[in-house]
């Protein structure tokens, strides 16, 4: 993987799908493309079936929130099991109002990965079968992994955590 | 004509009447060996819908790791799989490695290798153990457990600890293994087989054993691969998908070994694909030890790597390491890193954001045991209860993997 998935996952993208990559780099051994968010779920669907690319696989989905953006990004990440190629894809949500349709229309194992998305993010995934609560208890009121939340009770005194770091 | 409609009608009016009994299997079941809970939908004895409630020991691993630095985390990814938890140490130090650029020895790869395919031993034994259990066979798993019991006491030589090992360290191993840990590992070796071909005998061929697992809880290939299945689960179904040969780390490029697979991806196919990497493991094992060069038991990285106690009271540079590691401030590279490893139950992934702080922006980790696990439901529809919990135990599904 040098390189050549990343170029050849954009030429097959730019197919039928111009102008949705907004930014495409190699972070370490892995190729990585920022994309819009309209069109996840269709250009998801179209790597799976094309035959260049034919990521059939998806690895893991996750969320990452970025509070001075004030955005959610979530992360897709697809793979090729018999050219062992990998690509992730990355989505920007606005944090107030994170949306996205849901994957487990392409693969079936979307279902959990999303639920725990919105379980720790807060994202509505539209059109999943039952989206609710995985890990958390049903009754929280809030999205733990979101950095709003810190993880240290903030009223302690006796702890000084100035001088190091977060 | 009109009297197949009648009938029809009939069947169709039965259908309404027929009433369902639900069934509370778990939380805390002795059969479901972990805390899962699974509410039974049932007529009669045949399971017609299931619903899993997981979380139940949920620590929020993903959050805790927000405040750590990176040493610290190594204790965390223990008690995910807590089966094989070198596995999950050595995924997370190579994972940090790969994003410092740390350069690892070839002897501390080949030790790695020596300690992971330990853990996926005990991994294994354990679960094929239990399946055993599940069908009534309660010897072999008493025999087995005094196996893993040995694996231990290598883990304790290495480390000083058992379960949770916390094993090595980001760079390396805080020492070389010693004299007394290398005898134990050769016992094993010579002991382990015997045992593992007798426990074979005993239920690779038995007639009840294959009646109650073939054709049991299976999946297609397709399916599994739709559901992101990995591991010995996958390979059971016929896909031959394994990190250590799709995307070689720690040097398994080096080494000489089969992948199992099975067929149908049912209980008995799952069970062979585990007892067959057992055997690939040992020889795997066997290979480490007999290629194993000769070199420092860590790599050059004293941004990371504790420096052992005399030096750090007699000189001044390895004073000033100890502090910035004890207290975390080490600079880290902004990058994020996806690194994977196969783990007992499948490719175990750990994707790390790090903005240059002592510890990580973001840290995901792919745990096999939960993805996989949502397909439990279908997997059991149609089967008796008692398939279910076999179901359940060869899918080795462990709890502390599964709520993270």
């Amino acid at each position: 993987m040098e390189g050549t998935g990343l170029e050849k996952t954009i030429g097959v993208l730019n197919e039928k799908f111009e102008g949705e990559v907004l930014h495409a780099a190699m972070l370490y051994d892995f190729p990585t493309i920022t994309l819009k968010k309209d069109k996840i779920i269709e250009i998801i669907k179209f790597l799976k079936e094309h035959p260049d690319t034919r990521y059939h696989y998806l690895t893991t989905l996750c969320g990452i929130h970025y509070p001075e953006l004030n955005q959610i990004a979530i992360m897709y990440q697809l793979h090729n099991m018999m050219s062992g190629e990998r690509v992730r894809l990355k989505i920007y949500l606005p944090a107030e109002k994170p949306e996205v349709p849901t994957l487990t229309t392409v693969f079936a194992g979307a279902n959990w990965m999303e639920r725990e998305t919105y379980d720790f993010f807060g994202v509505i995934f539209t059109g999943h079968p039952d989206l609710r609560r995985i890990l958390n208890v049903e009754d929280m009121i809030m999205f733990p992994l979101r950095k709003e939340f810190p993880l240290e009770d903030q009223v302690r005194e006796d702890k000084n955590d100035t001088m190091f770091g977060r | 004509m009109e009297e197949v409609k009648q009938s029809d009608q009939a069947y169709h009016y039965q259908e309404e009447e027929k009433q369902y009994s639900y069934l509370n299997l778990g939380p805390t079941h002795p059969a479901t060996h972990g805390i899962f809970q699974n509410v039974l939908k049932m007529d009669g004895e045949i399971i017609v819908d299931a619903e899993p409630t997981i979380g139940y020991i949920h620590r929020a691993f993903e959050k805790l790791s927000e405040r750590r630095p990176f040493n610290q985390i190594t204790p965390i990814t223990d008690r995910m799989n807590y089966c094989s938890a070198p596995i999950n140490n050595m995924g997370w130090h190579m994972t940090v490695e790969k994003l410092i650029q740390a350069e690892i020895p070839k002897r501390v790869q080949y030790m790695r290798v020596i300690i992971m395919e330990l853990a996926r031993i005990t991994d294994h034994l354990i679960c094929n153990a239990v399946i055993g259990v599940d069908t009534g066979a309660l010897t072999g798993f008493v025999y087995m457990f005094q196996q893993r019991e040995l694996v231990y006491e290598i883990y304790e030589e290495i480390c000083g600890a058992r379960l949770t090992s916390n094993i090595g360290r980001i760079g390396g191993f805080e020492r070389d293994f010693s004299p007394k840990a290398w005898e134990k590992i050769h016992r094993f070796l010579k002991e382990f087989p015997k045992v593992l071909k007798e426990f074979e005998n005993l239920l690779e061929r038995n007639r009840i054993f294959m009646d109650r697992t073939i054709g049991v809880g299976g999946i297609t290939g397709e399916r599994a691969l739709e559901f992101s299945f990995s591991g010995p689960n996958l390979r059971a179904a016929g896909v031959d998908y394994d990190v250590r040969v799709a995307k070689p780390y720690s040097s398994y490029e080096d080494f000489d070994f089969t992948i199992p697979i099975g067929t149908n991806g049912d209980v008995y196919d799952r069970f062979m694909v585990r007892q067959g990497e057992m055997w690939q493991s040992l020889s795997i094992i066997e290979q480490a030890i007999k290629n194993l060069p000769d070199g420092p038991f860590h790599g050059k990285v004293p941004d990371f790597y504790l420096p052992p106690k005399e030096e750090v009271y007699n000189n001044m540079e390895a004073l000033i390491y100890h502090f910035k590691i004890v207290m975390g401030e080490t600079d880290v590279p902004k990058g994020e890193v996806y690194h994977c490893v196969e783990g007992g139950n499948g490719e175990l992934g750990f994707y790390l954001i790090s903005d240059g702080g002592r510890t990580p922006y973001r840290l995901h980790m792919r745990r096999p045991c939960f993805i996989y696990y949502q397909a439990y439901p279908e997997m059991i529809k149609g089967s008796m209860l008692s398939d279910a919990i076999l179901t359940m135990s060869s899918m080795n599904v462990i709890a502390g993997e599964l709520d993270a």
